[in-house]
């Protein structure tokens, strides 16, 4: 659905986007519809969001008041900075329209009148491509002045960022916007009552909203049906990446089960390795064992196990990688990227790094594994989310691999080192 | 210095806009495209600009890894050091960039043409190792690979053109 338009070598164009049926969800919502209209069709498909918190994205579009201020938002945020996430940059590479007809589509349903979309510098690629086909969309009359004939405007904007994985966080992205320093700032009041510029605001995942003009198109029972679970809806971009033999990008059912995505779509592990854990959704997830291989991929399913689906970027370890130095490389990350503002992130974050540091290089000792595991709850106190999705891989570890964490402190190195 | 037509596209663009703080980080960009680095004469250009002081600025330059503070060479090698490249092969990278280039992390060679610095994930995981050279990334990196970029960039080439094939 989403990557209908993929090719190997090039992007689609708009005309390749529109002969595949797009932009005839908004011509006919334009014509057809009221702007609450959409956001009850997206209510009854079941879209969650698709930037790692999975909250539902109809719930989101309805808090914004109908007699709130204007002008109104809507902000995409395209900033992936999550370690193993990568499908938004596919995405944009595949079929940029489809996020931009959903981003108009997202504008309609909450009268907004302009549309940043929020890129991280890596991605100057996307950042281009954006650019160019905003420009193409506006000459085909499909974004700015009056849509295609009708009284809707609607605008866009692509968004440069200086950098910074915090910037991902709604409250943060809005402050970069905005050109103010962007450490997170606590609801309320929520973007949806005073977003940028105090004015009404959505966030938005590149992928959340390029499924909104396929459910308007064919209609949210459709969408529903395109999962392999039950409470699950439409499908996923999955990212794999680390110990598999075909890393990439694969948009298959919500729901997938975790041993197919890893054998029949990635390639499986190399000769000889073996499954020995993965993070199912990001850095900020916690690390899930091969008991939970079979596992379906959805938000639901991982949520009853007590994991996270996160972004879908499932990261595979194997049973020759050291998962004491994986964690230490992801706080070296966290304490890298914390923004600062508040002590628990600021000052616990290196200070788990540091213990694993020397658990990693043989100097750890029995009393840091109690230590480690207090600190991972400090970590929830923090202001943002930012911590406690720092915790999740140090406590998953001490919880599921604590043997593994022992024999380092015991022998004095790393036993996968030679 | 800075060229007068430079400071009036700027002064321009931010007349243009309702919300002219938005623009901050892409005129930031922008100084540094010219001047190789944010130098002060720069940020009291900013600062003019948006009417804001200097300390204001600069909380938001420090903040930034891709807003240079400080002088920089006139390529800068970003070199992802993340979860997945660590795993692919990110030490021997960092090891052949150092050898060829005499340099550490956060250190210009003399001539002038490079700076390395570390980077957060880059979001190529699927064709790790991977680093950028000034805005473009380059994927599935091998020693081999990365001579010709080094070479590229002594040759005078900026390699920051798109190419829709690197994806």
């Amino acid at each position: 659905m989403l990557f209908r338009n993929r090719r190997a070598e090039r992007i689609a164009t708009l005309e390749e986007y529109r002969e595949s049926g797009g932009y005839e969800a908004l011509a006919r919502v334009l014509q057809e519809n009221r702007p609450r209209d959409i956001s009850k069709i997206i209510d009854a498909s079941g879209l969650r969001g698709r930037g790692g918190a999975g909250f539902p994205c109809a719930k989101k579009w309805m808090a914004v008041p109908e007699d709130g201020a204007f002008p109104r938002y809507v902000a995409v945020n395209a900033d992936e900075m999550e370690p193993g996430t990568f499908k938004d940059r596919v995405l944009i590479h595949a079929d940029p329209h489809a996020v931009l007809e959903g981003l108009a589509l997202a504008g309609f349903a909450i009268s907004a009148e302009k549309g940043y979309i929020f890129v991280r510098p890596s991605y100057e690629n996307c950042a281009r491509i954006l650019e160019r086909e905003v420009e193409r969309a506006r000459e085909a009359g499909l974004l700015g002045g009056n849509i295609l004939g009708s009284d809707f405007s609607f605008d866009v904007i692509v968004h440069r960022s200086g950098g910074r994985y915090i910037c991902g966080e709604a409250s943060a992205l809005l402050k970069a916007l905005m050109g103010r320093r962007p450490n997170p700032v606590k609801a309320p009041p929520f973007p949806t009552d005073k977003g940028l510029w105090d004015r009404p605001t959505l966030v938005n995942n590149v992928e959340t909203l390029a499924n909104v003009p396929p459910i308007v198109r064919n209609g949210p029972e459709w969408f529903r049906g395109l999962a392999r679970t039950p409470t699950g809806s439409g499908t996923k971009l999955y990212c794999v990446s680390g110990r598999v033999n075909r890393p990439g990008c694969y948009e298959l059912p919500m729901g997938t089960p975790l041993s197919e995505i890893i054998e029949e779509h990635a390639g499986g592990l190399p000769e000889g390795r073996r499954f020995k854990a993965c993070l199912p959704g990001g850095a900020s997830t916690r690390f899930m064992g091969s008991e939970h291989y079979h596992i379906e991929m959805d938000f639901d399913p991982l949520a009853a196990v007590g994991h996270r689906l996160g972004t879908a970027a499932i990261m595979v370890f194997d049973d020759r990688t050291c998962l004491v130095a994986v964690t230490l490389n992801l706080m070296e990350f966290f304490a890298r990227e914390s923004c600062g503002w508040c002590t628990p992130c600021r000052e616990g974050v290196p200070y788990v790094r540091d213990l694993l540091w020397r658990i990693e290089h043989g100097e750890g000792r029995e009393e840091y594994i109690p230590q480690l595991r207090e600190m991972c709850r400090h970590l929830w106190n923090a202001y943002c989310a930012f911590a406690p999705g720092a915790a999740s891989p140090v406590e998953s570890l001490l919880t599921f691999f604590e043997d593994e964490v022992r024999e380092h402190i015991s022998r004095k190195r790393c036993p996968f080192r030679g | 210095m800075l060229p007068e037509d430079l400071l009036e596209s700027l002064r321009k663009r931010v007349a243009g806009s309702d919300h002219p703080r938005e623009l901050l980080i892409d005129v930031l960009l922008e100084l540094q495209g010219h001047c190789g680095y944010v130098n002060d004469e720069a940020m009291e250009a900013a600062c003019e600009l948006f009417d804001m002081t200097p300390l204001e600025i600069d909380e938001l330059a420090t903040f930034y890894d891709f807003i240079y503070r400080e002088p920089v060479g006139k390529h800068v090698i970003h070199v992802c050091d993340s979860a997945i490249c660590w795993m692919n092969g990110y030490a021997s990278v960092l090891d052949h960039l150092t050898a060829r280039l005499g340099i550490r992390f956060g250190e210009t060679t003399s001539d002038g043409l490079f700076t390395l610095l570390p980077a957060c994930c880059i979001g190529y995981c699927d064709r790790s190792p991977a680093m950028m050279v000034n805005r473009k990334v380059y994927g599935e990196l091998t020693p081999e690979k990365i001579d010709r970029i080094l070479e590229k960039c002594r040759n005078g080439r900026r390699p920051d053109d798109m190419d829709e094939t690197e994806r």
